[in-house]
């Protein structure tokens, strides 16, 4: 007989797992407690990024995975591109350092000087000396895509329970709220979602604001992200921003980013936007005539080291956890639901699970 | 120009320059911010070839000046907060006023309720049709079709006629005797009675049909005629305009950005007290924001406002009476032309809802069962920013509205500039 597995959260790291799960014998439920994609997922841009950092191996395999699935059309799969955007020249070692990162794990990539860059995306600000076009990356929706996973879940033989919420988890499996016992494996996908199933894992929310321009003609065909935005994301500062800009098929284009810890308040911040969007001026002028039709938050699911939880939860046989992806959750979705099926099937994974163990939160001093 | 008032005033309709009216007397200063070109909201339109008629020529003269008042025309307000503030933009560029206290008067706008073809080049709202042609967009010699509910199709007949079209017939879905009801009870509000009179000559010319509705606009590349169901009985009646009138629904979207607490129906109005009053300090709401009710009762409202603005209690209070008499004409057209059942049946699957992302009611209604039907399907995710398909989804899927409400209480109000919204002031415009 098929192992039960019980998967808890309906945004793209369970819908993956869901998919994936099902589609490798196991018999799966998902259980989720509003509708699919109300958290980070149906908030964030959908950008499929290899990131130059501890998540290099995990992004760069997603990407694989990303491109295998046959209907990406459906999942509003578009190969964009990511350029990444030298300020000032000091700027530039950081990007030839990034492409040799990226080579060793066989992702492309090609600098591009002042000429070159302008060429590409010429709505840039003069003055920016030179870039990295990374190829392979792109963009999705990840409502559509979650969707996508969710049926293939479900043709495999999947369930869904939508509107449900898992009181407790209890041996062997979980204790739904209206008191139904469901028996199985557990991986707990819940995200930056309260309340926390696993209170042993750290996770903070990080909020981020989005703006969405009207449909206009543009000439903007990459997704365009300052070179310095990774240190926002590692960075622990109260409140930061970073130009991430993404075209929409149309002619809208999406733009970020903000990252704010310790706020739970999902309002808009006005005074945060006019700083996000001062930022994105700097590298786009011309977006200052474009008109936002709207802006919203969210929260991105966010760990102690910067990295997720991936594994077997120590303590708790039977249960694992999938959940902490903080703002790259919908590129490393289907990696972690391949490092994680392989786990529980006691296979050799592709990649290395350590640095996402779990027990890693536990243990900390 | 000053950008701190004593008062604020959104919108310079009835009860907008009625609160302005009063607050300028009482010695305050006011900053009145409205959307359009001239005074006097969407019931005081101008016919704009015409030098403005006496009242909005009055009216622009009076708000020249009055002392104390300070006019935004064509300043659209795209965020607030409630300190309270407002960030407009106009042709000039943006600009953010504070002020002591303010007064909400928007207005209201039509409802949209769509059925087969209703996207079809020819296809307006009845009263967007009347604006068009006051405006001086040519509809002389077209033959028009009116249909829909309520006395605004009448006032839209009056004025198209005037313009010269041909109206073939006025398709009123109220039954024949809700419509003699509400005509047997205009004597109590003379003053209406008077104004229906004025009507007839319009009203006697054009066929004038009860219990019928238009239940699909035919056409292949623009609208040819409109199929016409009077009890059973269908009939074709080919036509270059349609222009169709499922009543108004309040515009309350910067109270909702405000945080003002809303009334739980489906189109939601900002509660008030007997004051005027919302739910925060210092911010009230006059007109149809609170309800709609009619242009008598929005003019008294906005009255109460402005008294209660300045702390004259007992004024305010004393127009409570007037209120309640013109309340009642606003309850007896909302009670005589209720959209009836089979209207909201009309849209099939392959209907279109939402214009601006191309969703289908069949989308929504497959959607509805696997997610949020926003995040999949993009239902009022475009420019009109949900104010169409959101307010017609509350008719045909009552269920749909409490899952996409929240979007009305994040900024932008409308498109802004995104310089606007980072505080950068736009450039002035070249002389």
């Amino acid at each position: 007989m098929n192992p039960h597995l019980i998967v808890i959260g309906g945004g793209i790291v369970g819908a993956a797992l869901a998919a994936t799960a099902a589609e490798s014998e196991f018999g799966v439920t998902l259980i989720e407690s509003a509708l699919p994609s109300m958290g980070a997922t149906g908030a964030g841009m959908g950008h499929l990024v290899v990131l130059d950092d501890a998540l290099l191996a995990l992004s760069a395999r997603s990407l694989e995975l990303w491109r295998e699935i046959q209907d990406r059309a459906g999942t509003g799969y578009r190969n964009t591109g990511t350029i990444w955007i030298a300020e000032t020249e000091a700027d530039l070692p950081g990007l030839r350092q990034q492409s040799l990162d990226l080579a060793a794990c066989a992702v492309a990539s090609r600098l591009l000087d002042h000429r070159e860059l302008h060429a590409l995306e010429p709505e840039l600000a003069h003055d920016l000396p030179g870039g990295l076009l990374v190829p392979g990356d792109a963009t999705v929706y990840a409502p559509k895509a979650v969707a996508h996973l969710l049926d293939r879940a479900r043709r495999a033989g999947g369930r869904l329970l939508l509107g449900q919420t898992v009181a407790t988890l209890t041996e062997g499996g979980i204790r739904l709220a209206g008191g139904e016992r469901l028996a199985g494996l557990v991986v707990v996908a819940t995200g930056a979602s309260v309340p926390r199933l696993l209170p042993e894992l750290p996770i903070t929310p990080r909020k981020g604001h989005l703006v969405v321009t009207e449909r206009a003609a543009t000439t903007i065909h990459h997704q365009l992200v300052e070179a310095g935005y990774l240190k926002g994301v590692h960075g622990t500062d109260e409140a930061s921003v970073a130009m991430n800009v993404q075209p929409r098929p149309g002619g809208q284009l999406l733009i970020g980013s903000s990252r704010e810890s310790g706020n739970c308040d999902p309002g808009v911040s006005d005074p945060l936007v006019a700083r996000m969007l001062m930022r994105a001026f700097r590298f786009l002028p011309s977006l200052r005539e474009r008109r936002a039709i709207r802006i919203w938050t969210g929260f991105r699911p966010a760990t102690p080291d910067g990295l997720p939880y991936i594994g077997q939860v120590p303590g708790r046989p039977g249960v694992w956890a999938a959940l902490g992806h903080e703002g790259l959750g919908i590129t490393t979705a289907l990696g972690t639901a391949e490092l994680l099926v392989d786990l529980l099937r006691n296979r050799p994974t592709r990649l290395d699970p350590a640095p996402f163990d779990p027990a890693r939160a536990l243990f900390a001093s | 120009m000053p950008e701190h008032f004593d008062v604020l005033i959104l919108g310079a309709g009835p009860a907008g320059l009625a609160a302005a009216e009063i607050l300028a007397r009482a010695g305050r200063t006011v900053g009145l911010v409205d959307e359009q070109a001239q005074p006097g909201g969407q019931f005081g339109r101008e016919r704009i070839r015409q030098r403005p008629g006496r009242s909005g020529r009055k009216l622009l003269e009076w708000l020249q000046h009055r002392n104390g008042i300070t006019y935004f025309p064509g300043h659209r307000v795209v965020d607030c907060d409630p300190h309270p503030a407002l960030v407009t933009e106009s042709t000039r560029g943006s600009t953010r006023l504070t002020g002591g206290a303010l007064i909400l008067a928007p207005g209201a706008r039509e409802l949209v309720l769509p059925f087969p073809g209703w996207t079809l080049p020819g296809v307006f709202c009845a009263g967007g049709l009347q604006a068009l042609a006051k405006s001086g967009w040519p509809v002389r010699g077209r033959r028009i079709v009116l249909a829909g509910s309520g006395p605004l199709l009448v006032a839209s007949a009056h004025t198209l006629r005037h313009e010269g079209a041909e109206i073939l017939a006025i398709i009123e879905q109220a039954a024949r005797g809700s419509v003699a009801r509400f005509l047997a009870g205009l004597p109590t509000w003379p003053a209406k009675a008077l104004q229906t009179l004025g009507y007839l000559p319009t009203w006697a010319r054009i066929p004038y049909e009860t219990g019928a509705f238009v239940a699909e606009a035919l056409g292949e590349e623009r609208l040819e005629a409109v199929r016409i169901v009077e009890r059973g009985r269908t009939r074709i009646v080919p036509c270059d305009l349609l222009g169709t009138g499922f009543g108004l629904i309040p515009n309350v979207e910067a109270a909702a950005r405000l945080g003002c607490v809303l009334t739980p129906t489906p189109h939601p109005s900002v509660r008030v007290d007997g004051l005027q009053a919302t739910s925060l300090p210092g911010i009230y709401a006059a007109g149809e924001v609170t309800g709609i009710g009619g242009v008598e009762r929005a003019q008294i409202e906005g009255a109460i406002a402005g008294y209660a603005a300045v702390g004259n209690l007992p004024k305010a209070r004393a127009l409570a009476p007037k209120l309640a008499h013109w309340a009642r004409f606003g309850e007896a057209v909302n009670r005589h032309f209720a959209l009836r059942d089979p209207l909201r049946a009309l849209a099939r699957p392959d209907t279109v809802i939402c214009r601006c992302e191309d969703v289908t009611l069949g989308e929504i209604d497959s959607a509805g069962g696997q997610g949020s039907v926003k995040l999949l399907t993009r239902l009022g995710m475009g420019p009109c920013q949900g104010r169409i398909c959101l307010a017609a989804l509350a008719e045909l899927r009552p269920g749909y509205g409490t899952v996409t409400g929240s979007q009305a209480a994040r900024p932008p109000l409308f498109p802004a500039r995104l310089g606007t919204l980072a505080g950068e002031p736009a450039p002035e415009p070249h002389p």
